[in-house]
């Protein structure tokens, strides 16, 4: 075989295998950077009964006001982010719970965030040692604010546009 | 109401389109990049033969697409039972274990006499061994994907896996070592015509049990502690685990001659606890405990040998491998002097001389490869791993349950920790030992617990990235609805 060949081949070789790992980088880049995230938000909750032809245009008005993560601020999971959208969100140590909390002040079934007409709610799931919405304790279903703390236990969480 | 929640790292930027563009599984992605993987194996095969028989068969191709075949079964194994997961491992990995069958292959090839080697069979030797191994791990990785659900249950076995992992490290040690020694180290077992390494599964074993446990304890462990030279300091009670650890991992070190084994699960232990307690001063206790232990067992060699003579033999090699280079230091110095000889580009693929290597295809294989491809080459294949590490950390960071986290986190550590060991080996930064480089080595051991060591990070991946609905099909509701009860309706179960 011509050394021409094998000297193509061998070189061709090792750039196949970079060009191999960058595409593999361009694949995951949008998530190799966890703080440049804001670019992937998810339409918030939004009033019920809005059709969904229009589904894109309700969500971008109310964007500027709506939740759109729930950022965990403090405790064992500080920096998980959960990206809002219809469902609830359970809270609390069971397995089974949306955000899994492993923390001694917290019930198995804690809390819940539920949407609605593009506000979350916050509802108290008889836990032992309660739900604090900012210094409040929360008894029934309570509209929660953007950027004001929910406090279960050492954890705190925030709804963050 | 009909806009699905998603935590998947996938672009929404119209944010109302339901399901479709917000739960992007990427399992498409996956798949090209497969195929450019298994393209990658197949220009490797070629240029092996243009190398060393001075053309290319017509069935050059037939190990890449067997291997193809292979992956694509876990491709779509994982389409059907973990599609949210990530799109990068696989293939990733995929590369890893073609490149490794396609060296092994190349020393078949070398070693075989120059009129057979054009005739020899595309299945024979240790290349086609090491097919036959990659599709059982590949089965067994796709079966963990299908028992393993959710990753969270297997948090239950967790003192069961525990124990078994135990006794899986210690029983090469108590075993003769007719059965379980090769090459100085007692690490095998050795049935028949088969040799297991039982540590190799025992990691994975003991990395569940490291997870739950610290889950339990983490509280204690971060909170209760004294504050000396501005480091938080645990208390000694606190400490008992890790010293037991500790001390299971120096027994590994003298009854089965194994540094690398022992620096592996002791790593892991210090680093899931840091992963959990977010402390520093464990992994400087770690570091000074480890290096403590190192020394004295060097220190133990020199003055009364016994268990201890191996490594003291194996710390003087490293120190200098010149001062016997024809006998003890005979296989680094022939690794060295083979990256030296590859330089930065490498004599190309089938080009080197790999076969004088001892073990070339266990333990050294990072050196026969590095000598044909060159550090070029070479740090492409170090990126890869960086690459599969990090993907299996981002899951770690992205998982809603600290066991998940833990476990994935301890997982990729151990895979980066395993290749540092190996490669740092290899090129003389830390002593010699006899570590398999994951995926690569020829062996059946290391790449079904790798392979099942990828399955967990999958199924922890897909864990990570599943809309929170619980998969794409019930992302759209129908719309216009009755409003959701706040009462009444149940915790929401994400299981799949």
């Amino acid at each position: 075989m011509p050394e021409l060949v094998i000297t193509v081949a061998r070189f061709g070789f090792l750039i196949l295998l970079w060009i191999f790992v960058f595409t593999v980088v361009g694949v995951i880049r949008r998530d190799l950077f966890a703080g440049a995230r804001s670019g992937r938000l998810v339409a918030a909750p939004r009033a019920v009964g809005a059709s969904t032809g229009q589904a894109a245009k309700p969500a971008k008005v109310k964007r500027g006001r709506a939740a759109h993560q729930l950022v965990v601020t403090a405790g064992q999971l500080a920096g998980t982010r959960i990206t809002l959208g219809e469902a609830q969100i359970a809270i609390g140590r069971a397995e089974d719970s949306t955000l899994v909390i492993t923390d001694d002040y917290a019930s198995a079934r804690h809390a819940r965030l539920v949407p609605r007409d593009g506000q979350w709610f916050v509802e108290d799931l008889g836990s032992t040692n309660g739900t604090y919405l900012d210094r409040a304790k929360v008894t029934g279903p309570t509209p929660v604010p953007l950027g004001v703390p929910i406090r279960i236990g050492r954890t705190s969480l925030e709804l963050r546009p | 109401m009909t806009v699905a929640a998603t935590p998947a790292p996938s672009p929404a930027t119209t944010g109302g389109q339901s399901g479709v563009r917000l739960a992007r599984s990427r399992r498409n992605a996956e798949l090209s990049l497969l195929l450019l993987a298994m393209v990658l194996v197949a220009a490797y095969g070629a240029t092996v033969e243009a190398n060393l028989l001075d053309t290319v068969t017509p069935d050059f191709w037939m190990p890449a697409a067997a291997l193809g075949a292979v992956f694509l079964g876990l491709h779509l194994v994982i389409r059907f039972l973990a599609p949210f997961a990530d799109p990068a491992l696989l293939p990733a990995v995929a590369l890893l274990n073609g490149l490794g069958v396609g060296f092994l292959r190349r020393i078949d090839l070398g070693e075989a006499p120059v009129a057979d080697r054009e005739t020899l069979a595309v299945f024979a030797g240790i290349g086609g061994r090491q097919l036959a191994w990659t599709l059982a791990a590949v089965i067994l990785a796709a079966g963990l994907l299908a028992i393993m659900r959710d990753h969270r249950s297997v948090s239950r076995y967790a003192y069961t896996l525990g124990l078994a992992g135990i006794v899986l490290v210690m029983l090469p040690a108590v075993l003769p070592s007719s059965i379980s020694e090769i090459n100085g180290a007692k690490l095998w077992i050795r049935v028949g015509g088969f040799s297991i390494q039982p540590g190799e599964f025992a990691k994975l074993a003991l990395l569940v049990f490291f997870a739950y446990y610290l889950v339990r304890k983490r509280e204690v462990l971060s909170l209760a502690s004294r504050r000396f030279l501005g480091i938080d300091f645990p208390r000694g009670r606190d400490l008992g685990p890790v010293v037991g650890v500790w001390l299971i991992s120096l027994l590994v070190l003298v009854f089965e001659k194994d540094l690398g084994t022992s620096l592996l699960y002791f790593g892991m232990f210090v680093v899931t606890l840091y992963i959990a307690t977010e402390r520093v001063s464990w992994l400087l206790i770690g570091l000074v405990l480890f290096f403590g232990g190192a020394y004295l067992a060097y220190v133990l060699g020199s003055t009364v040998g016994g268990p201890f003579a191996n490594f003291y033999v194996r710390a003087e090699i490293w120190l200098d491998p010149f001062a016997d280079p024809t006998d003890k230091g005979y296989q680094l110095v022939q690794g060295l002097l083979a990256l030296g000889t590859g330089g930065l580009f490498g004599t190309g693929p089938g080009g080197g001389q790999p076969d004088i290597l001892p073990e070339v295809q266990n333990d050294f294989i990072f050196a026969g490869i590095g000598e044909e491809i060159g550090l070029f080459g070479l740090s492409a294949l170090l990126v890869v791993y960086l690459l599969i590490v990090e993907r299996g950390l981002r899951a770690a960071l992205a998982v809603r349950d600290s066991f998940g986290k833990l476990l994935a986190g301890g997982l990729a550590f151990t895979l980066g920790l395993q290749v540092f060991v190996i490669a740092g080996g290899i090129s003389k930064l830390i002593p010699l030992t006899g570590q398999t480089t994951p995926f690569l080595s020829a062996g059946g051991s290391s790449l079904m617990a790798n392979w099942l060591l990828i399955g967990v990070l999958l199924r922890v991946s897909d864990g990570a990235r599943r809309p929170v609905t619980g998969g794409a099909g019930k992302a759209s509701r129908p719309a216009g609805g009755p409003p959701e009860q706040l009462h009444g309706a149940p915790t929401e179960v994400i299981k799949p």
